[in-house]
């Protein structure tokens, strides 16, 4: 099976439409960015807190912003995990100090305000191992059920694994649910409406640091490629290839801040990954242009290069469209936990395939004329393009 | 020929082999062969639940401690010698950076006694440099090896008492580890799978525990100003006003005087456990050394009917008269509960922290989370690997077995060499893992697409493959290249999901090259050595 057997499509002819899409996506995306102040950061650069809650009934988010925002300060983000009955609930911390009472602040406002009624009882979807064996030791003694310690931990350590398996469809099957365990669980405990699943908190002098982390390791990715493509071809090709790559992730950028999703630390990883991959079809793009100028020295260089493309071009969607089925795969399946990571690899693919052909070879291209244009004009000889310093070896 | 492919089988199945080694062992049962696999991939914190936390050692604490301790040595050593003094005090660093610039002031020094101060400094306080500041003032400040070795010494101790009191919770999988470097950014990340109530341990690691038994000399009074009033505004030399703790129940609050210096600290300490007193109240109980509890006897042997206070981090925990001689042992009364009793005994046992910590960062995974996140990765990973594998077949043929024999062998090698580095596989290793895939197949391509060229071109099947292989070889090197350079510099963040997101990715493309290239190229030439002349390849 062949998908694309001699093409001969005129890529250069058609770049205008593709330049202009391009222009149009990168003033969006910046445009978008400078009026939001720049990008939504996500917890790892700002700072605060994340919770993940599931509950029993599908949750009134208003509710929650509203109980949250009587206690803490700055904004307070409640977002919906679709298919579950879970949020994420997201909240500001400008200041150091309250990096200690955090967590007790986001977890009290939340018992307070959907926590069980039942009052006193200890809430079996709250609770933790030893507070839980703490609560029901006496009771149970006294109830004639009485466990040895090792007894009463495994029998709390099994209902509590029980609640956390995820089909909560077996059986308690422990040799120590007797009667009366069951009973005094009955007395002591209540299952609540809610479960904390996750809880983050990052204090807002770390992310600080992270940013500017993450943009000095973008800068100097790019600037890594610009060396190495200088490097193995010449140096208007590593300019064309990290231009294109750079529009890539300024694009990828713009379209998480035009939709409003997060930056986290796993999306700038995810975008360092686009800056070396969105180079592979440049670079096998180039090594085509490369090979093809001596044979076609009387051709012009727009000729060779649009030939090349042409020459090149299933390898380039077949690459780009098998790693993008991994990514999509990621996407899709791979939870909330990598939405934005995966998101921004399917979005970065897409772009970086496409910025090979209708960018980086058109300013390869005009890189070129104006080294010519400078030669005829009395300017130093540029040096030959046709020079590759590695050749195919056997 | 023959023989040229009976030497690639043989490195081939050997990596194989060793490989398929490295993740389960030598396994005799199948629970055996569970256990090994489970030991050979060990899951982050983000897969199989968990707490984490970063903390920052306040090392400036120790600073200013230290200038305290100088500060109280300089006024004995000066009353010795008899050179009086206007003022002496430091000043008060706030942050880790400014440590260093810690001083004391010493101010209003007798012009006639210049010199012997000077003496003094230079025999009994060699580690502080002594700058005049006007004629009768001066700075005393610390050297930079001297600042350099506190800082380093201060991160270090803290580290072990931190690791000691982990110890004692019983949390033994937890890892203490400095991240960052220490003199400049020194901060502790402690792990800890299975924990997902972080609350009780970060109380328990930021508890400085700083335990002193002192004398009381003056006391009670309702605030720290009638206190003062009562030995006629100033406090007697040597002594500081202390507070009772708060206790349930209390009317008001009790301050007594007490000495400066105490009579037995927690560095005396030998043990110290919970227990309950007479009426069922948890209290911690501790035992001194032998030489404190000497000591501890003859003062409380002399100072019969005088009062003494055991402190907890300069709060009176208890008040109580001295019957008869007291050897070795006491209580710290008041704890709310069994689990605050033991806290406290562990903390005493584990040595104080010499600074103070703040907390940077906390991650808490539920378990039921983590076992989500596993199921997503396997999900995903089922999904997008079927679909790559799929494609091959379809589009290759033949030769597209050949590149998905090539990549299962490259996921191979990968979680092998994960687990002879004894790597952590994190969410974002395992979406590395599928990314992986997903690029090392495109070698694959590479080469094919250009023998179906070179084909085109009217090559024997032969030379065809030869020519693809060879000239698709530099593109596989650059674009290898290109990734793994942009990878690289993931590992200048400390986070460990992202390093092992980078590592995955970065093993992936490595092993890649062997598995694309040579194993590829080992699977045509084994598939055509049987044919005399081939004239077809099913590509």
């Amino acid at each position: 099976m062949e998908l694309f057997k001699n093409t001969n499509f005129d890529f250069l002819g058609k770049k205008w439409p593709f330049i202009i899409a391009s222009l149009v996506l990168t003033v969006a995306g910046v445009g978008s960015l400078i009026i939001k102040g720049g990008p939504l950061y996500g917890i790892d650069f700002k700072g605060g807190t994340v919770t993940t809650v599931r509950f029993k009934q599908a949750p009134n988010e208003d509710q929650i912003r509203k109980a949250l925002a009587a206690k803490i300060s700055g904004e307070i983000v409640v977002q919906q995990v679709t298919g579950q009955n879970e949020v994420i609930i997201s909240t500001d911390l400008r200041d150091e100090k309250e990096l200690n009472a955090a967590r007790a602040v986001v977890f009290d406002t939340l018992k307070s305000t959907f926590g069980s009624q039942a009052g006193g009882k200890e809430d079996i979807n709250l609770t933790t191992q030893a507070a839980l064996a703490d609560r029901i030791r006496g009771p149970l003694a006294s109830a004639g059920g009485s466990l040895t310690e090792p007894q009463l931990q495994e029998l709390v350590k099994d209902i509590l694994a029980f609640r956390n398996s995820a089909p909560r469809s077996g059986l308690l099957g422990n040799k120590n649910v007797t009667p009366q365990v069951i009973n005094v669980l009955k007395q002591e405990t209540v299952t609540g409406p809610y479960t904390i699943r996750g809880f983050d908190l990052v204090g807002p002098k770390v992310g600080k640091e992270l940013q500017t982390q993450a943009f000095s390791a973008t800068l100097l990715a790019l600037l890594g490629m610009l060396v190495y493509v200088g490097f193995r071809f010449e140096f208007i090709y590593g300019l064309a290839a990290v231009i294109a790559v750079f529009h890539d992730t300024i694009i990828t950028i713009g379209l998480f801040s035009l939709l409003d999703k997060e930056v986290s630390l796993t999306v700038i990883a995810a975008l360092l990954t686009l800056v070396g991959f969105s180079m592979n079809d440049t670079i096998v793009v180039f090594d085509r242009i490369r090979e093809n100028l001596p044979q076609m020295r009387r051709e012009k260089f727009d000729t060779v290069v649009n030939l090349s493309i042409n020459q090149t071009l299933s390898r380039t969607i077949l690459t780009s469209g098998l790693t993008f089925l991994t990514a999509l795969a990621l996407w899709l399946f791979g939870g909330q936990v990598l939405n934005g990571f995966s998101f921004a690899l399917v979005a970065g693919i897409i772009f970086g395939t496409y910025s090979s052909i209708f960018i980086a070879a058109p300013i390869l291209i005009y890189c070129r004329e104006w080294m010519e244009n400078r030669r005829k004009d009395g300017g130093t000889p540029a040096p030959t393009v046709a020079a590759g310093k590695t050749k195919s070896s056997k | 020929m023959d023989k040229n492919i009976r030497t690639k089988a043989i490195v081939i199945v050997a990596t194989i082999l060793i490989c398929i080694y490295g993740i389960i062992g030598l396994p005799t049962s199948k629970e055996q062969l569970n256990q090994n696999v489970a030991n050979s991939i060990k899951l982050g914190l983000d897969l199989r639940g968990g707490s984490q936390l970063v903390l920052q050692v306040q090392v400036q604490d120790a600073f200013k401690a230290d200038a305290d301790q100088g500060i109280e040595r300089l006024k004995d050593e000066m009353l010795k010698a008899g050179i009086a003094y206007v003022s002496l005090d430091r000043n008060d660093p706030a942050t880790i950076e400014d440590a260093d610039k810690i001083h004391i002031n010493v101010k209003g020094i007798p012009v006639d006694k210049t010199a012997p101060f000077r003496e003094l400094l230079q025999l009994k306080f060699s580690n502080w440099q002594m700058a005049s500041m006007g004629s009768a003032d001066y700075r005393l400040t610390k050297n930079t090896t001297e600042s350099l070795t506190m800082r380093r010494d201060t991160v270090t101790r803290s580290m072990r008492t931190i690791e000691n009191r982990i110890n004692g919770l019983g949390l033994a999988e937890a890892t203490v580890q400095q991240r960052g470097n220490g003199e400049a950014n020194p901060e502790i990340l402690v792990q800890m799978p299975g924990v997902d109530d972080p609350a009780r341990v970060k109380a328990l690691l930021q508890a400085a525990a700083k335990l002193e038994i002192v004398e009381v000399k003056d006391g009670p009074s309702p605030s720290e100003e009638a206190l003062r009033a009562k030995s006629g505004g100033i406090l007697p030399l040597g002594t500081r006003p202390i507070q009772q703790a708060s206790r349930p129940g209390d009317q008001g609050e009790s301050w007594y005087v007490a000495s400066r210096s105490a009579v037995v600290t927690g560095q005396d300490l030998r043990n110290a456990r919970p227990s309950q007193d007479q009426m069922g109240k948890w209290e911690t109980s501790f035992v001194l050394s032998p030489d404190a509890g000497k000591r501890f006897g003859r003062y409380t042997e002399s100072n019969v009917g005088n009062k003494l206070a055991v402190l907890l981090d300069n709060k009176a925990r208890s008040v109580a008269t001295i019957n008869s001689k007291i050897e070795d042992s006491g209580v710290i009364t008041g704890a709310p509960s069994q689990q605050e009793a033991s806290d406290l005994a562990l903390v005493l046992t584990s040595g104080s922290l010499p600074a103070g910590i703040v907390y940077l960062e906390e991650r808490t995974v539920g378990p039921s989370l983590g076992a989500d996140s596993i199921r997503d990765g396997l999900m995903a990973g089922a999904v997008g690997v079927g679909a790559v594998v799929l494609v091959m077949l379809v589009y290759y043929k033949k030769a597209g077995i050949n590149a998905v024999l090539a990549l299962i062998l490259n996921a191979i090698i990968l979680i092998a060499v994960l687990a002879y580095f004894g790597a952590v596989l994190t969410l974002p290793g395992m979406a590395g893992i599928i990314l992986t895939i997903g690029m090392a197949v495109d070698s694959n391509v590479l080469i094919f697409e250009r023998i179906r060229e070179e084909l085109r071109h009217g090559k024997g099947v032969l030379a065809a493959v030869d020519a693809g292989f060879g000239k698709a070889w530099w593109t596989i090197v650059d674009t290898h290249v290109t990734t793994i350079v942009s990878c690289a510099f993931l590992f200048i963040f400390g986070t460990t999901a992202v390093k092992g997101f980078a590592i995955t990715l970065v093993i992936g493309l490595i092993a890649n090259v062997f598995t694309a290239v040579f194993v590829s190229r080992a699977i045509f030439d084994w598939e055509l050595s049987g044919k005399e002349q081939p004239t077809t390849l099913s590509i």
